[in-house]
């Protein structure tokens, strides 16, 4: 009798844990050998903890997380890899209807254009300013996640200074909604299905997309114990096929609906299906009533969407130093380069046939158009993965790009 | 210079009202009087800053931990450095905490000896916790498979005119024959009769 290696996934209520959840659902973990086991968790603080202790091999977590956690920078630190990457895209911007209705003044439209919302945030900001009135809040997630950083980014960018124009709160996603409605906080950053919550319930107004603003960028990734991963090699290239066959099932249009249904569940995310629809395919309700459609909202597999890049690694750093949580210093850029493992995620999915970027790195925002790019296996298109004000983050003249950078 | 006064201020945060009063009972019963309980993180800076707590025990299933974290790092509310209990704590004394469902916060330079009867009454009082609900669930589902059992028979005598001792012998007997539990026929058996009743009943 052979017995499966069982393998322990900690993972939040959100829809970008389709990959991991499909895995196990769908049968892609069992087809590779492996018992799958998935745990819900409350908190990334949770998934942080369990993970030290060994009750987790493997979690769904925010990109920057891993870094942060080989950084140091996070109690309970235990050295961590990210071998794969869990998509691409799929938070927004959500603002109270009292805020949209003052940005609309302004000039934003519902055409959740960053720049054009971004216009019409500074001015409201500037008007609060001068009547003494008291800054906007913002909630973000986690300090260590792609919403804070891209948030941050887009205020930036837009001319309002995201550490002294509007105060940035932590809130857990599923509470943001109702944290909007009561006035807690006036804009929030999270992932779906907690924008399309507001929409729909009429809490709030999408003012723009993470696709949008830096579009096809990276989000969350499967972080693994380094022990764990030395120690169980095959297991880990199991489970790396598993999600990268999963990722493909998840992102066949015609299987929406059924995904959907399965993240629905109350043992899963427990909110209604034709939530997890918006963001799945990409058609997102304002809050003004209409539907827009995004490109790219939510990319689970076609542009290497699953590849640990060692460019997004490096760009959360960036922010990281940016934005005053980590000193920048040649050894700690390293450890976030060395954090991220595509070469393990190459030589796990070199069997499968689909296609393998060649590079280890890419210059992130240089793609204006669908781009046909080096790789092994299958042909692989990249792109467009603009930043929305044009710039260009080059992983080899990080010193420059961190100098550049306005804190 | 003046010692410190020797009780110590702890917050329990826990959105579990009856599992907080235990823990409460608990550390009360050590001495400790400095106690505060609050089981909604709504205006949380400024208890905080109000309390002032040495130690702040929180329960793994409350989704704020993050908010929690990056306040104690950033907030102006916070006077004090706070930092998580594994600075303090061995590898046993974590997974002992993440077992029992518990985190607990420290204020900076608190010795470990004065941190660690704090934590461990409030593993135990977690696990007792736990315990006592597990006995409950047990309870309530006995009760459940009583009430099931109770049905089951009352079916079969109406039905096929058995005396009580008979209708329990003859779900005994199913059971035994399908080596399953006397409840799960019980169910089956009013799942059966319930599709096989006329539609007005009900």
């Amino acid at each position: 009798m052979s017995t499966k290696p069982q393998i322990v996934a900690g993972f939040m209520p959100l829809l970008d844990s389709a990959l991991l959840v499909a895995a196990k659902e769908k049968g892609f973990a069992e087809a590779e050998g492996l018992d799958l086991v998935l745990v819900r968790e409350t908190s990334w603080a949770n998934i942080r903890d369990r993970m030290a202790v060994g009750h987790f091999q493997v979690a769904h977590v925010l990109a920057p997380m891993p870094i942060a956690s080989n950084l140091g920078l996070t109690p309970l630190a235990v050295p961590t890899i990210a071998p794969i990457a869990l998509g691409l895209g799929g938070n927004a911007v959500t603002v109270s209807n009292e805020l949209w209705a003052r940005m609309v003044e302004y000039g934003a439209a519902a055409d959740f254009d960053p720049d054009r919302a971004g216009r019409a945030l500074k001015e409201v900001v500037a008007a609060r300013a001068a009547r003494s009135d008291p800054p906007l809040r913002f909630a973000v997630v986690h300090p260590y996640s792609g919403h804070n950083y891209e948030l941050r980014y887009w205020l930036a960018a837009c001319g309002i200074d995201p550490a002294r124009a509007v105060d940035i709160v932590i809130v857990p996603p599923p509470l943001m909604a109702d944290a909007l409605a009561s006035g807690a906080i006036d804009g929030y950053c999270v992932g779906e299905p907690w924008n399309t919550a507001a929409a729909l319930l009429g809490r709030g107004h999408i003012a723009t997309v993470k696709a949008a603003i830096w579009r096809s960028s990276p989000e969350k990734v499967l972080s693994a114990a380094a022990k764990w991963a030395q120690d169980n090699p095959k297991a880990l290239a199991s489970l790396l096929r598993a999600l990268c066959r999963s990722a493909q099932w998840c992102a066949q249009p015609a299987n929406r609906e059924e995904l959907a249904r399965i993240l629905a569940d109350k043992t899963c995310i427990a909110r209604p299906a034709e939530w997890m629809l918006r963001g799945l395919s990409g058609e997102l309700d304002t809050g003004g009533g209409d539907r827009r459609h995004v490109e790219d909202f939510f990319v689970p597999f076609a542009k290497a969407a699953t590849f640990p890049w060692k460019s997004h690694a490096l760009w959360f750093y960036s922010q990281m130093v940016r934005w005053g949580q980590v000193q920048h210093t040649a050894e700690n850029a390293t450890i976030a380069r060395e954090t991220y493992r595509p070469d393990l995620y190459r030589a796990a999915l070199k069997p499968l046939g689909t296609a393998l970027p060649v590079a280890n790195a890419k210059v992130e925002g240089a793609l204006r158009l669908a781009t046909p790019v080096g790789s092994a296996g299958a042909s692989l298109t990249l792109g467009p993965d603009g930043f929305f004000d044009g710039g260009l983050f080059d992983p080899d003249q990080l010193d420059a790009y961190i100098a550049s950078q306005k804190p | 210079m003046p010692a410190r006064p020797t009780t110590l201020s702890i917050l329990v945060i826990d959105e579990n009202r009856l599992r907080a009063s235990v823990i409460e009972a608990g550390l009360r019963e050590a001495g400790h009087d400095n106690l505060t309980i609050i089981h909604d993180v709504t205006g949380i800076a400024r208890r905080i800053a109000e309390v002032e707590p040495d130690v702040i025990i929180i329960s793994l299933e409350n989704p704020n931990r993050d908010m929690l974290e990056n306040m104690f790092q950033l907030s102006r509310a916070v006077q004090r450095p706070i930092a998580m209990f594994v600075d303090r704590s061995d590898q046993a004394e974590i997974e002992a905490a993440v077992e029992a469902g518990v985190s607990a916060y420290v204020v900076d330079g608190l010795k470990r000896e004065r941190v660690k009867p704090i934590l461990d009454m409030a593993i135990s009082r977690f696990n007792a916790f736990s315990r006592m609900a597990r006995e409950l669930q047990d309870a309530r589902s006995e009760l459940e498979n009583r009430k099931l059992i109770d049905r089951a028979k009352g079916i079969l005598m109406a039905t096929r005119g058995l005396s009580e001792a008979d209708a329990y012998g003859l779900l005994r007997k199913t059971a035994m024959n399908q080596n399953r539990k006397i409840s799960e026929i019980a169910e089956s058996l009013i799942t059966a009769s319930g599709l096989l009743a006329p539609p007005e009943d009900e």
